[in-house]
C-alpha cells in the first residue's frame, strides 16, 4: 500500500514537469510554429526561478516565504516568456528555420541554466551547493488540513501549488481552445495563416503571443522541478530528458490539453517504473526509461493509420507566413 | 432601389509593369440584378473583380458603392460596404466547422455560442434556399459545399454585393442549377449580383445584363434577352489581329498518334475529359484550344501517362516501326519512346525545372538515368545546356547559374530546348509562350516549326486563339473535357474557333450518374 501511495505521488512528480511543457508547446503549436525549444525554456524558467530566490535569501537577514515564491515565480515565468520571445523574433520576423531555432534555442537554454546553476554560488562568495530551502517551502506546501486525510490525503492533497495550478491550467487551455472566439483564430492561424489572414485576423500578433505565453508556461515546468520536486537545489544537467518527454507528450495528446493531463501522468509511471519493479538489471532499467517514448511512437503509427484529421498536427505546423508569398 | 447602381466603376485602370490588365473600364451593376463579366482568359476579369475587393487598388478611376465614391485598399474596406468576393480557391480551414469558419475572425463575447451561429446560418440557408450542414468538417466535403460555406460566409458578414469568381468551374451540372436557384432568389432579395464566367450558356441562363472584356478593355453591356450567342462570341473574341507567323506546309504528314475514346476523372469526382478522340499527324502541328480548364492538361498528361485514364486507349505510331498501344505504359517508358510533354504551367518553373539547381542539373533530370553503373554523367548534359544557351540566345551568365534566377523567356527556352534535344516524335507543349515577349515568342514559333519539318507531331496547347490560328495545321477545340471539333487553322475563323470553346449547352439525360463517378 504504502508502496504504490509513493509510487502514484513520484508518477504525479514526474509528471507535473512534463505536462507544463506539453502545455506550453500545444499552446505554441497550436499558432503553428513548432518550437523545439521546450528543454532549453524549461532550464531558464528553472534557474531564472532559482536565481531569483537564491539572491532574495541571500540579500535579506530574514528571508520571507511568501516574497520569494512570489519573486520565484515571476522570474521563471518572464525566462521562459523571454526563450519565446527570442524563438518568436527569429521564426516569426526574421522567417528562420523553425527547426534550427527551436534546437538552438534548446542548446542555449541549457547551457544557460548549467552555467548560473553551476556558478551562481561562487559568483554571490557562497560555496558547495545552493539551497533557497526558504522560498521552496512555500512551494512545497501541502494543502492545509485535507492532506492530512490518511491515503487520499496523500495522494490528492499532499502537492504544492504549482500541481494544482497545472491541471486548472490544462482545463482553462482546453476551454480556450475549443469554446472561445479567440482560441478558434488561434486555430485558424496555425491551421491556415492565409485563411485566417483574409478573415482579419492579426496572424504574427497571434503567432508571437501563443509562442510567448507558451513559453512562460515552460518555464513555470523548470520553476516546479527546482523549487517542488528538486526542493530549492540544483544539479547540473539533474532535469534530464523531462524537456523531450514534454514534446512527446504533444503528439502523445494529439494536440489535446486534456489527454495531455492523464497522458502526462502515464509518461510520469512509465518514467519511473524501473525504479519500482524488483530485480532489473541496469540495462533493463534503460529499456524501461524508453517506454515514454515507445508509446508515442505507438500513438504516431496508430494515429497515422487512422488518418483522421482532427489527429494530425496543425497543418501549417513549422511553416512561415509571409502574405506576399501566395 | 433598382435605380441605384450598387458598383459603379468609372474610367478603371490597372497595369502590372508594362502589361495593361485593365484599361479605362466603365461598369455597373444594379441592387436586384445579376451582372455577367464575360470574357476569354486574360481579358482582365478577375483584376477587375480584385479592385472592388480591395485586393488590387486601381492606378486609375473612380469606384462608386451606392452612389457614393469609395476607396477599397484591403478586404478590410470592402467588407463594411457589403461587398463580398468568393475566389476560384476557397479560404477555409479544413479542420474546422462550416460554422466555426463563418464565424472566424468576427468580433463578439469570449466565450464562442457556436450553437447561435448555426441557428443564424440555418435561417440564412432558409431564407435562400441553401443546403448547409454548420456542423460539417470542411475537409468532409465537397467542393460545392464548401462553394456554399463561403456565399453563406460572405451573407453572414453582411455583404449586399456578392462577386463569384468562375464559380461552376468546379461543379457538375445539378450543382450549377442548385447554386443558378440560390443566386436567383439572393437577387429577388435585393442583392447584387456580378458573377465573372466565360461560358455563354450560363450567362444566357442566369444574368440579367452582360458586360463583356476583351483583352483589358470594355468592349460593352448588353441586356441578356436581347443577347445571342453570336454576338456575344464576336463581342468576347474580338476582331482578328493579323500576326507574321512563319508557317510552313506539312510534308508527307503521316499518322503518328491515335486517341480513342478517353476519359479522365479528377480526385474531386470531376470528369475532366469526356471520351476525347482524335489523331495527330507528324509533321504538323496541331494546336489545342479551349478556355482554360477544359481539360487541355488533363489530355497532355493522359498521352504522357502523367494522369490515369478511366477508360479509352491511345495508339502511337513510331516512325517506321509498328503501331504500338501506350496507354498501360508507365511515363517513363511512353517519354522513351520519344514522347515528350513540356508543359509550361503558371509559375513556369513549377513541373519541369527546378529553380535552384543550374542548367546542367536541370538537364540531367531528363538523362541520369544513362549514367554509368554507379557515377552519372555530367559532361554530356554540360555539352548539351551549352548548346541550347548557344542555339536558342539563352541570356545567362553560364551554365553553372540556377535556372530559377533566369528571366522567364529563358527559362522557357530552357525548357522546350530540353525536351526537343531527346529528338522527340510527338512533342507537347502547353502554353509555350506565356508571358513571354514578342520575340522569345517568335523563338519558340520557330523551334516548333523546326520540329514539325522533321516530321515531329506537334501538339501545341495554347490560350491565345490569333496565335493558334496563324501558327497551327489544324486546332482541336476543347470544351468541358468534350472535343468539340477539329478545324482547318487556315481557313477557319476566330468566331468559328470561340463558338466551339463555349460550345456548352447540356444534353438532356446529364444525370449526376453521368457526370460524376458513382
Amino acid at each position: 500500500m504504502g508502496a504504490i501511495i509513493i509510487f502514484i505521488q513520484k508518477a504525479i512528480g514526474q509528471g507535473v514537469c512534463i505536462l507544463y511543457g506539453a502545455n506550453g508547446e500545444i499552446l505554441t503549436e497550436k499558432s503553428g510554429n513548432l518550437n523545439l525549444g521546450v528543454p532549453g525554456m524549461m532550464y531558464m524558467g528553472g534557474i531564472a526561478g532559482l536565481a531569483a530566490a537564491f539572491l532574495y535569501e541571500k540579500g535579506v537577514a530574514v528571508p520571507n516565504a511568501s516574497v520569494g515564491f512570489v519573486l520565484a515565480l515571476l522570474a521563471a515565468l518572464l525566462a521562459g516568456a523571454l526563450g519565446g520571445l527570442i524563438y518568436s523574433v527569429l521564426t516569426i520576423t526574421l522567417r528562420a528555420n523553425q527547426n534550427v531555432s527551436g534546437l538552438a534555442l534548446t542548446t542555449f537554454g541549457v547551457g544557460v541554466g548549467n552555467f548560473f546553476g553551476g556558478s551562481l554560488s561562487k559568483l554571490s562568495g557562497g560555496v558547495g551547493q545552493i539551497s533557497v530551502a526558504t522560498t521552496a517551502s512555500a512551494f512545497r506546501l501541502k494543502v492545509p488540513l485535507l492532506s492530512d486525510i490518511p491515503v487520499v490525503g496523500d495522494v490528492l492533497f499532499s502537492y504544492g501549488f504549482l500541481t494544482y495550478f497545472v491541471v486548472v491550467l490544462s482545463v482553462y487551455l482546453s476551454w480556450y481552445l475549443n469554446r472561445t472566439r479567440q482560441g478558434l483564430c488561434l486555430r485558424a492561424v496555425g491551421e491556415s495563416p492565409a485563411t485566417a489572414d483574409a478573415a482579419g485576423i492579426n496572424v504574427s500578433l497571434y503567432k508571437y503571443l501563443a509562442t510567448v505565453i507558451g513559453g512562460a508556461i515552460c518555464g513555470l515546468g523548470g520553476l516546479y522541478f527546482v523549487m517542488e520536486y528538486s526542493g530549492g537545489t540544483w544539479t547540473n544537467n539533474g532535469f534530464g530528458d523531462r524537456g523531450w518527454l514534454a514534446v512527446a507528450l504533444v503528439i502523445f495528446a494529439r494536440w489535446r490539453p486534456l489527454n495531455a493531463l492523464w497522458g502526462a501522468l502515464l509518461f510520469g509511471a512509465l518514467y519511473i517504473l524501473y525504479l519500482y519493479i524488483p530485480g532489473l538489471g541496469r540495462s533493463m532499467q534503460e529499456i524501461f526509461k524508453m517506454l515514454p517514448y515507445l508509446v508515442t511512437v505507438v500513438v504516431l503509427i496508430l494515429t497515422s493509420l487512422r488518418r483522421k484529421k482532427e489527429d494530425q498536427p496543425p497543418e501549417s505546423l513549422g511553416l512561415h507566413y509571409f502574405r506576399e508569398e501566395r | 432601389m433598382k435605380d441605384v447602381n450598387a458598383i459603379e466603376l468609372r474610367n478603371i485602370s490597372k497595369r502590372f509593369g508594362k502589361v495593361v490588365a485593365n484599361d479605362q473600364i466603365n461598369l455597373s451593376v444594379r441592387n436586384g440584378e445579376i451582372l455577367a463579366i464575360l470574357g476569354e482568359n486574360g481579358s482582365g476579369k478577375t483584376t477587375l473583380m480584385n479592385m472592388i475587393s480591395g485586393i488590387y487598388y486601381p492606378d486609375e478611376g473612380q469606384i462608386f458603392v451606392n452612389g457614393e465614391e469609395v476607396t477599397i485598399r484591403s478586404p478590410k474596406d470592402a467588407f463594411p460596404l457589403g461587398i463580398g468576393m468568393i475566389h476560384q480557391h476557397f479560404k477555409l480551414v479544413d479542420v474546422l466547422t462550416a460554422a466555426e469558419n463563418i464565424v472566424l475572425g468576427l468580433s463578439g463575447p469570449t466565450r464562442l455560442d457556436i450553437t447561435a451561429v448555426a441557428t443564424r446560418i440555418s435561417k440564412l440557408a432558409h431564407k435562400y434556399g441553401f443546403d448547409i450542414d454548420p456542423f460539417k468538417k470542411i475537409y468532409e466535403m465537397s467542393v460545392s459545399e464548401k462553394q456554399t460555406v463561403e456565399i453563406v460566409k460572405m451573407l453572414y458578414r453582411g455583404a449586399n454585393i456578392l462577386i463569384l469568381d468562375e464559380p461552376t468551374a468546379v461543379l457538375t451540372p445539378q450543382e450549377t442549377d442548385r447554386l443558378f436557384a440560390v443566386l436567383r432568389n439572393m437577387r429577388d432579395d435585393g442583392n447584387a449580383i456580378i458573377i465573372i464566367t466565360h461560358k455563354l450558356n450560363e450567362v444566357l441562363a442566369l444574368s440579367d445584363r452582360v458586360a463583356v472584356l476583351h483583352k483589358g478593355r470594355y468592349v460593352g453591356t448588353v441586356e441578356t434577352a436581347d443577347a445571342t450567342v453570336a454576338l456575344l462570341t464576336e463581342m468576347m473574341v474580338g476582331k482578328k489581329v493579323e500576326l507574321n507567323i512563319d508557317r510552313p506546309d506539312p510534308v508527307n504528314p503521316e499518322t503518328r498518334l491515335v486517341v480513342k475514346d478517353i476519359t479522365c476523372v479528377n480526385k474531386d469526382g470531376v470528369i475532366t475529359l469526356n471520351h476525347a478522340s482524335f489523331t495527330a499527324m507528324g509533321g504538323e502541328i496541331l494546336g489545342i484550344a479551349g478556355v482554360a480548364g477544359s481539360g487541355q492538361r488533363e489530355l497532355l498528361e493522359a498521352i504522357a501517362g502523367l494522369t490515369p485514364k478511366e477508360s479509352g486507349e491511345i495508339d502511337y505510331y513510331p516512325p517506321g516501326q509498328p503501331m504500338r498501344e501506350i496507354s498501360g505504359l508507365s511515363a517513363v517508358e511512353i517519354s522513351r519512346l520519344g514522347i515528350k510533354l513540356s508543359f509550361v504551367p503558371e509559375d513556369r518553373l513549377g513541373m519541369g525545372l527546378v529553380g535552384p539547381m543550374d542548367m546542367v542539373d536541370n538537364m540531367m533530370i531528363r538523362s541520369y538515368r544513362k549514367g554509368g553503373f554507379f557515377w552519372a554523367d555530367r559532361r554530356s548534359p554540360r555539352t548539351l545546356a551549352e548548346h541550347i544557351i548557344s542555339e536558342l540566345e539563352v541570356a545567362t551568365p553560364g551554365v553553372s547559374t540556377p535556372v530559377g534566377k533566369l528571366s522567364g523567356g529563358n527559362v522557357q527556352k530552357v525548357l522546350v530546348g530540353r525536351e526537343i534535344s531527346s529528338a522527340p516524335a510527338v512533342l507537347m507543349v502547353a502554353y509555350p509562350v506565356r508571358g513571354l515577349d514578342i520575340n522569345s515568342s517568335y523563338t519558340i514559333y520557330r523551334l516548333l516549326n523546326e520540329q514539325k519539318k522533321r516530321g515531329v507531331a506537334v501538339l501545341c496547347v495554347g490560350e491565345d486563339l490569333d496565335v493558334l490560328l496563324a501558327l497551327c495545321d489544324r486546332i482541336l477545340v476543347l470544351c468541358d473535357g468534350r472535343v468539340t471539333g477539329v478545324v482547318d487553322a487556315r481557313t477557319a475563323t476566330k468566331e468559328q474557333v470561340g463558338l466551339l470553346m463555349t460550345h456548352t449547352e447540356r444534353r438532356p439525360g446529364d444525370g449526376k450518374a453521368d457526370s460524376r463517378r458513382a
